[in-house]
């Protein structure tokens, strides 16, 4: 693949302080993470509440300073910048956040919100009614809605109007945290199908943070898997989802509940034990939960392996159509 | 027995534009052992069916008719609070979304499990060990040791959990499970799926379970009720709903499902047009404003169709299967 990264993120870490009174010590949310996105292309970030997607996103877009590591946005290093050198840096790269109605000030005009960022960055010689009225239009929803205030919109509205405000400067790439979070699925598609369009048409590149997977299989070129603040598996979203190759992206796309309430399912269960933070597992972190564990897997911590742009940390990666020891077993008695 | 039947409910908030209809002819039941599923999505009346339950309605909102009958001789609408402070907890449990809003952040697991029986005549010890019989039932660890635990120490998988193993703990009549998955990922989603399956067998319960996940419906819920714009507008058992849907709002929701989508698309179905304003309800079907089947009978309000073996739907062509575009 031909890659022209407008984002490059290098063995990032992020650490939280915790405890206190001569007990301090600190976790790590993001633990070591490397990742490249390429200008047009939509980047998924999946896994569970807590395995570091947002405090990943947030460092990316410097509202969270990272402990390590270096994040290259644009042929610039990002991560060393202050406020006021980030500043120019936000209108490229924009953020929509969790809880679209969270994110409006409730006592803003929808017109006032999308423009918003124009006043922010001091943009001026612009009609900020006729931007209003272009980025609502953008977004499909009617140019009526500027006078309307954000407890007026339903969720799928406030969510347009949070992708206005997204692309009010003409960004390069978007960071979507949890842009479905909460939508029914009709309007899920609409959001989704918005995004796609915008990012088609400005030739955006997108990062997206979500845990629902036929969401990611659907809008994401590639996707990256986040477990305890690591990526286990990153690659091609088709080839990942084909042929995962770390065991817990197997058994997270083996879990994914479909709507048939007759499917027979063939599961590869896990047990429900997440280690913490506090206490990372020695070796594979994931192993206290892996099916396919092996005593190496206790000691030795896996290193990241790259072939054919398909990155996982497993000492033994699965082949594809692979089930647990357990499973073959059953299935051979 | 049924453990709740509502009937024809309708429920209204006061707002300074003029009454919003929140509810309206609400009908359906939970009968005794089952799960029972509600689809629909943000602003449907989710939120609002289960205040208006739990008589927990805002200020503003009022029942303006129609009856929540519970286990056969509670009529919660009128129920006074008194009597519905004892039903709640005890008899009617509930599970949210977020576990941390149920559990309180300075108080160890063990004392918050000990307060919640503070209506059981059981000595100090007992209580202690029905509460390690629970952490058990949820499958923490080391349950015991939990008790000395704050919340934080859990997982938000474990947090989930022992918010289900306090809800069932006074092992109530019904448990109202508010999209108890959403947080969690597909493994985590799984195992609490199926734990609650299990725990409701083993408790006799009934289960009201909210969620937008369609999948989640379809593996859990023995039956479902789905919900639009404050309307019931099809309800019947897990397959009638999931594979031979009479409502058109139903079918055009299941299609939507990206995960019914087996081809990869970049383009995801969708349901053109919007909700109508509810302080201002249509006189007819509710749904007319974005129905491919809508004639002109529609502008007068459907009838619940009965289509047999308890499928019941809100449309006047409800006998006539809906085409859906995608099969499972």
């Amino acid at each position: 693949m031909s890659s022209d990264p407008i984002l490059k993120v290098e063995d990032v870490q992020v650490s939280f302080p915790v405890g206190g009174l001569g007990r301090k010590s600190a976790i790590l949310g993001v633990a070591g993470v490397n990742f490249e996105v390429n200008r047009g292309e939509t980047f998924a970030l999946v896994g569970e509440s807590g395995s570091g997607k947002t405090t990943l996103a947030r460092a990316v877009n410097g509202l969270q300073e990272i402990s390590a590591g270096t994040i290259t946005f644009e042929d610039q290093r990002i991560d060393e910048l202050d406020r006021k050198a980030m500043k120019p840096v936000r209108k490229r790269m924009s953020m929509m956040f969790q809880d679209p109605v969270g994110s409006l000030s409730p006592r803003m005009t929808v017109g006032d919100l999308v423009t918003e960022p124009f006043r922010i960055h001091g943009i001026e010689g612009r009609n900020l009614r006729d931007e209003a009225e272009r980025l609502l239009t953008l977004v499909g929803l009617p140019t009526s809605f500027a006078s309307r205030f954000p407890h007026q919109l339903s969720g799928g509205q406030a969510r347009r109007v949070g992708v206005a405000r997204a692309i009010a400067l003409d960004p390069a790439l978007i960071i979507a945290d949890e842009p479905t979070a909460g939508l029914d699925v009709s309007v899920q598609g609409e959001v989704l199908n918005l995004l796609n369009d915008l990012r088609e048409r400005l030739g955006l590149a997108m990062v997206i943070i979500t845990h629902n997977l036929h969401v990611v299989h659907h809008v994401a070129d590639r996707t990256a898997v986040m477990y305890l603040g690591r990526f286990v598996e990153a690659g091609d979203t088709e080839e990942v989802f084909s042929a995962p190759q770390h065991p817990y992206t197997a058994a997270l796309l083996s879990a994914n509940p479909e709507p048939d309430p007759d499917k027979t399912h063939d599961r590869i269960t896990l047990p429900a034990e997440v280690p913490s933070l506090l206490a990372r597992p020695a070796g594979c972190e994931f192993h206290t939960r892996c099916p396919w564990t092996q005593s190496r897997c206790s000691v030795d911590a896996p290193e990241r392996q790259v072939i054919d742009g398909r990155a996982v940390a497993c000492h033994f990666p699965l082949e594809p159509g692979a089930r647990p020891p357990e499973m073959e077993e059953k299935a051979a008695s | 027995m049924t453990t709740l039947r509502i009937d024809n409910l309708n429920v209204s908030f006061s707002t300074e534009a003029g009454p919003l209809h929140a509810l309206k002819n609400v009908s359906f039941d939970v009968p005794e052992n089952r799960i029972v599923g509600i689809v629909g999505e943000s602003g449907c009346g989710k939120s609002t069916l289960i205040n208006a339950i739990l008589g927990l309605l805002a200020d503003n909102g009022s029942v303006d008719g129609g009856s929540i009958l519970f286990e056969g001789q509670d009529e919660l609408t009128t129920l006074p609070p008194s009597r519905m402070r004892d039903l709640r907890g005890p008899r009617i449990a509930t599970v949210f979304q977020d576990p941390m809003g149920a559990l309180n952040p300075v108080i160890s697991v063990g004392k918050q499990m000990l307060n919640i029986q503070y209506r059981s005549s059981l000595s100090k010890e007992e209580k202690l060990n029905r509460a390690v019989e629970m952490l058990e039932l949820v499958r923490i660890p080391d349950a015991r040791a939990a008790l000395a635990r704050y919340p934080h120490q859990f997982s938000g998988g474990m947090k989930q959990r022992i918010a289900i193993a306090m809800a069932l703990m006074m092992e109530p009549a019904l448990l109202i499970a508010d999209e108890p998955t959403t947080a969690l990922d597909a493994t985590l989603e799984v195992t609490t799926i199926e734990l609650l399956k299990d725990l409701q067998q083993k408790i006799g319960c009934s289960v009201m379970f909210i969620s937008h996940h369609l999948g989640v419906i379809a593996e859990l819920c023995d039956d479902v009720v789905v919900m639009y714009a404050g309307e019931v507008v099809e309800r019947g058992t897990v397959r009638q709903i999931f594979q031979d849907p009479r409502h058109p709002y139903t079918a055009r929701l299941l299609e939507c499902d990206p995960a019914r989508q087996s081809e990869r698309t970049r383009h995801l179905p969708t349901i053109p047009g919007e909700i109508p304003d509810l302080r201002a309800r249509p006189a007819g079907c509710i749904f007319a404003n974005r129905c491919d089947r809508v004639s002109d009978t529609c502008s007068a309000p459907p009838p619940d169709k009965d289509i047999g073996n308890g499928h019941i739907a809100r449309c006047f062509v409800a006998d006539i299967p809906v085409e859906t575009g995608v099969t499972a």
